[in-house]
């Protein structure tokens, strides 16, 4: 059902708070959690008062385990064994083409507060969609009874769907040719299985990591910890029986200082990144260590987090915000740290360059695209000379790197923008005809077995700068502007035109140097002028992935995960707002 | 199967509680059947079904807790998961802030908050429907994307200390936005109800419809603060934030109390007893209201009483958690489900008649907090924002981007119009003057 939805502000602490999906982006925590689905009842009484069990998000779910079982994986050879019986069973009931994915989606999930555990959860989910191609139309049915005669079963119903579902259809589905692999298998290159490492381990590091924060001056901090591994198997009747071993991790935080006084309250997030990493994210070294504007005491992570490290910092710059100056609008230059650069991508280039949204598939949800066909055909510039954008499949350490797709479609890189100008859209293989591509793209995926799969964004990074660069050599040549880093408020339109967002730090820039800490910051644009006003980026050495679990997209809603990479960039003449308000 | 009786699922629950061994167990079932259809460019795009019914056994020892789950009720699946809940309970660490389970509870009955008629939706009906909407659109020449949703099914709950509960819900909730073929006009309309006898597609279609027709070729209004008139839809959405649920979000005692939320007080405190908004303005809920019959009981077994939230601007009541309630020890209530907003008799049309100037807002979108210390969030017009004047709409205005808060909002009310049900919940249309629109958008 469509859930009730607010976001809890303070996530974690709220009875009854629960995960459910929204239509579009989760930059942090913070949006994430929101308040219990009317129809969408648990019943669990909640021990502690923001003990958190998460039932609803696929990757989140699944039936409750003992970690133990995470370490578990089913035997390839019953997989194909099963495969080919549902394969089998579509086939003889009628269908031209089906693919089946057998999956096992396994998660554990770690909340704190202050100097306490609040939950521990560990998920499993496991069993089998399946989707078919009958009368040439699509049918779907999926089953946990993953055994040769549920998954036969299961085929037939898809066969069954896609039938009566056919007599309304106008047009019959057309997909990109796509040859069958044999049996081949992919894994993501991580070095710590981060379910062999110990729960107390983790649980140790998110305590201290409090503990440096309230050391710091810290009120209250959140911590928390998500492990993600998805065992899936896909085969198809192309003749691909594709085994794939994925992994994910997500540390984040959430420090606030409170002036009791003045009764203000001030929150920094984390600078953190999703990725699609094992446990040696949470393993610091120096060498992924970048650090930020001289002035600021800031530092960016490249493919390890320093967790203690980011909660001093927050506690301590969360004190500073609430004395910070608050921001004279007007129009300032931008450096915007990769960070908090990674969500303007996501919301102006990633979901504008969506074929389906393109063309309406998702209008009466998240919206279209003013990056139409049509607009594209003019040839206008999307961005200045500078911008070139990259949609990747196969980026090391990023959450959308797989082997192949959830259509048995060997992953890629392949070109959005190119010096400035719109090249191409992402596309999956029932789409690539409409563009005149004879194949997919490869950024079909599904959040589960039990739901089907569709065009999801590929990781779509901005490319670094080919001219040497450093952050402080791009701040040295602004006269008047505001450095943003991390994640704030986000907005944006229907159709991906006017866009606001704010950050969890901002320093004023005068006169090519950092100049103090600014509060009540956020910039309004419009997506083409914003990246036609793009000056200036910094060179490899600055480049990070920002990341995201949650993107949202589709009815009912499904989560993605995805990432952006970019080096640290300028923008100039931005409008800039001053969101403080005075309530009674 | 989905929809057990109260019999049948107490039978179960009483079979899992007599398999315990914890010091403290408590059982919940939760079932649910229905599907959902979606269509996009005047076509089934996607279809789906749901038929489920979940058991989750909380076991505990001492302050420790675990929790399993599982959707097979056999003797040795139910011992197996009463089981797993008391391993992991084992493993947990000890939670400082334990509540003991509750003993027995009285709760109001609701018999509105299930209807046979949602329960009995079939394939078919969907197709019905929603081909109706569509081929609406195909005369019309314009274009449809939609979602309908629906589901029915049951709650059940019993733990050691005597607890027991069960009631059945149902609903379905549309949305449809039609868009005109060369894509410069959209409208929108959504509806949700418990029960499925009420639903209409085709005259929902042609609302949304008749918004694509009429906001085509937009002009442009220079942004800034404007008198404005937000319809339900705009108040309170069912795909995403809003003003009012963002409010009614924040009233949580813990969160004043620990001095972060608009609540707090200066000095330490909440401002609880304090007026905050505009006199008319008046939020209770009752979960036996037969537009918005809900449960009358919360997830950790609390029963839901009608409870007034805000009365004539003064804030009355927070909600809390068990432990806090006890902590701070203040009143110990539970959160809301559907709420309802007090209002008078004038529908939107009604409104619009009664302003010399102003803006007609059919809803809000990509709703974001900005400052949780004001409630401050921005977000967008979409899907038919009109300009209206001497009584009249005038003609279609292009999409605004608005930085508002509900606080600053039910300050600077105007009038209020009749509530209709969004969300589960009974919102009005408000007239409200000084609402802040802060950029132009292009999108349609």
């Amino acid at each position: 059902m469509q859930p009730r939805y607010d976001s809890c502000v303070n996530w974690l602490q709220l009875a009854d708070c629960r995960p459910i999906l929204s239509f579009d982006f989760h930059s942090s925590i913070t949006q994430t959690f929101t308040f219990l689905k009317r129809r969408d009842f648990v019943g669990l009484t909640g021990l502690a008062t923001g003990a958190m069990f998460l039932p609803s998000v696929p990757g989140f779910g699944g039936e409750l385990i003992d970690p133990a079982r995470l370490l578990e994986q089913v035997d390839p050879a019953i997989k194909k064994r099963l495969a080919d019986s549902a394969l089998n069973a579509a086939k003889s009931a009628g269908a031209t083409y089906a693919d089946v994915r057998i999956g096992r989606y396994l998660n554990q999930s770690i909340f704190t507060r202050e100097k306490q555990v609040q939950n521990i959860a560990n998920g499993e989910s496991y069993g089998a969609g399946i989707r078919v191609i009958a009368n040439g139309t699509w049918g779907f049915a999926a089953t946990n009874t993953v055994t040769e005669a549920g998954m036969a079963k299961a085929a037939q119903l898809a066969v069954q769907i896609a039938k009566a579902n056919s007599k309304v259809q106008k047009e019959p589905v057309k997909l990109a040719p796509q040859k069958g692999y044999g049996e081949v298998t992919w894994k993501t290159p991580i070095q710590v299985n981060a379910f062999e490492v110990p729960i107390k381990d983790k649980v140790d590091l998110l305590l201290a990591a409090n503990a440096k924060a309230l050391d710091n001056g810290a009120n209250f901090v959140n911590s928390a910890l998500f492990q993600i591994n998805e065992q899936k198997y896909f085969a198809s009747t192309d003749g691909s029986y594709i085994d794939q071993d994925i992994h994910r991790i997500w540390p984040t935080l959430g420090v606030t200082a409170i002036d009791r006084a003045s009764g203000k309250f001030r929150t920094r997030e984390a600078l953190s990144s999703p990725m699609g990493m094992g446990y040696e994210y949470m393993q610091p070294k120096a060498q992924d260590k970048i650090a930020g504007p001289a002035g600021t005491g800031l530092v960016g992570y490249k493919y390890s987090y320093d967790m203690l490290e980011d909660a001093t910092l927050a506690a301590k710059q969360a004190k500073e915000k609430i004395t910070a100056k608050s921001v004279t609008p007007g129009k300032y230059d931008l450096v915007l740290d990769p960070n908090h650069l990674g969500l303007t991508i996501h919301e102006s280039i990633g979901h504008a360059t969506e074929l389906d949204r393109v063309l309406g598939y998702e209008a009466n949800y998240a919206g279209t695209s003013f990056a139409t066909q049509e607009w594209k055909a003019k040839n206008q510039p999307y961005g200045s000379k500078l911008v070139n954008i990259i949609a990747d499949k196969t980026q090391p350490g990023s959450l959308g790197a797989v082997g192949y797709d959830d259509e048995g479609v060997k992953t890629k890189q392949w070109d959005i923008i190119k010096d400035g100008k719109l090249v191409d859209y992402q596309k999956i293989r029932d789409q690539a005809h409409i563009v005149g591509q004879n194949e997919s793209d490869g950024c079909c995926y599904s959040q589960s077995w039990e739901d089907v799969q569709f065009q999801r964004m590929a990781n779509i990074s901005l490319k670094p700068g080919t001219e040497k660069m450093s952050v402080d050599q791009m701040i040295s040549n602004v006269d008047k502007g505001i450095y943003i880093a991390g994640r704030g408020s986000f907005s944006i339109d229907q159709q991906r035109y006017n866009s606001q967002f704010g950050g969890t730090v901002f320093y004023a820039i005068e006169k090519g140097k950092i100049a103090g800490m600014l509060e009540d910051v956020a910039y309004q644009t419009n997506t083409v002028e914003f990246w036609n006003s793009c000056s200036a980026i910094c060179d490899q050495s600055d480049y990070r992935l920002f990341g995201s679990f949650f993107d949202g997209k589709g009815q009912p809603p499904q989560v993605s995960a995805v990432s952006h990479g970019s080096s640290t960039t300028r923008f100039n003449a931005v409008n800039v707002i001053n969101t403080a308000r005075k309530i009674g | 199967m989905a929809i057990l009786s109260q019999t049948e699922a107490q039978a179960i629950l009483k079979k899992v509680l007599s398999f315990s061994k914890a010091d403290e167990c408590e059982a919940t079932l939760n079932g649910q059947t229905g599907g959902n259809v979606r269509s996009a460019r005047n076509a089934i795009s996607t279809s789906g079904g749901i038929d489920n019914v979940a058991l989750t056994v909380e076991s505990r020892f001492g302050k420790r807790s675990g929790v399993a789950t599982c959707n097979q009720f056999d003797d040795a699946t139910l011992r197996n998961c009463v089981q797993r809940a008391e391993e992991i309970a084992r493993l947990a660490p000890e939670s400082p802030e334990y509540m003991p389970l509750l003993g027995p509870q009285k709760y109001l009955a609701s018999p509105q908050s299930f209807a046979k008629a949602t329960a009995d939706i079939t394939p078919d009906y969907r197709a019905t429907q929603v081909g109706a909407s569509m081929k609406l659109c195909d005369e019309k020449k314009l274009t449809s994307a939609a979602f309908l949703n629906d589901s029915a099914g049951f709650v059940a709950k019993r733990n050691s200390k005597g607890l027991e509960a069960y009631q059945q819900v149902s609903g379905l909730e549309f949305s449809i936005t039609v868009r005109t073929p060369d894509g410069t006009g959209s409208g929108y309309a959504t509806a949700d109800y418990n029960d499925a006898s009420k639903f209409d597609a085709r005259r929902l279609t042609q609302i949304a419809a008749d918004k694509a027709a009429g906001s085509r070729n937009a002009q442009a209004l220079e942004p800034g603060k404007y008198t404005v008139i937000l319809e339900p839809a705009a108040l309170v959405a069912n795909t995403d934030a809003s003003l009012l649920a963002a409010l009614m979000g924040a009233l949580d005692a813990r969160n004043a109390d620990e001095g972060r939320s608009f609540l707090s007080k200066k000095g330490g405190g909440n401002r609880k007893g304090e007026k905050l908004f505009d006199e008319r303005v008046t939020i209770y809920s009752d979960p036996t209201h037969p537009e918005i019959a809900d449960l009358t009981f919360s997830g950790d077994g609390r029963p839901q009483q009608k409870m007034t939230w805000i009365e004539k601007g003064v804030v009355k009541n927070l909600y809390t958690s068990r432990y806090w309630a006890q902590k701070a020890g203040i009143p110990d209530i539970p959160r809301p489900g559907g709420w309802i907003m007090e209002g008078g008799t004038q529908s939107t049309a009604d409104l619009i008649k009664g302003t010399q100037r102003g803006i007609l807002v059919t809803r809000l979108w990509y709703i974001r907090p900005v400052d949780p210390q004001t409630l401050l969030y921005t977000g967008l017009t979409r899907d038919g924002t009109f300009y209206i004047e001497n009584g009249k709409i005038k003609h279609p205005v292009k999409n605004f981007r608005f930085n508002e808060s509900p606080i600053i909002m039910l300050n600077n009310l105007e009038a209020i119009g009749k509530p209709v049900r969004v969300g589960g919940n009974l919102v009005p249309p408000l007239k409200i003057r000084d609402f802040t629109f802060t950029s132009l958008s292009d999108a349609v």
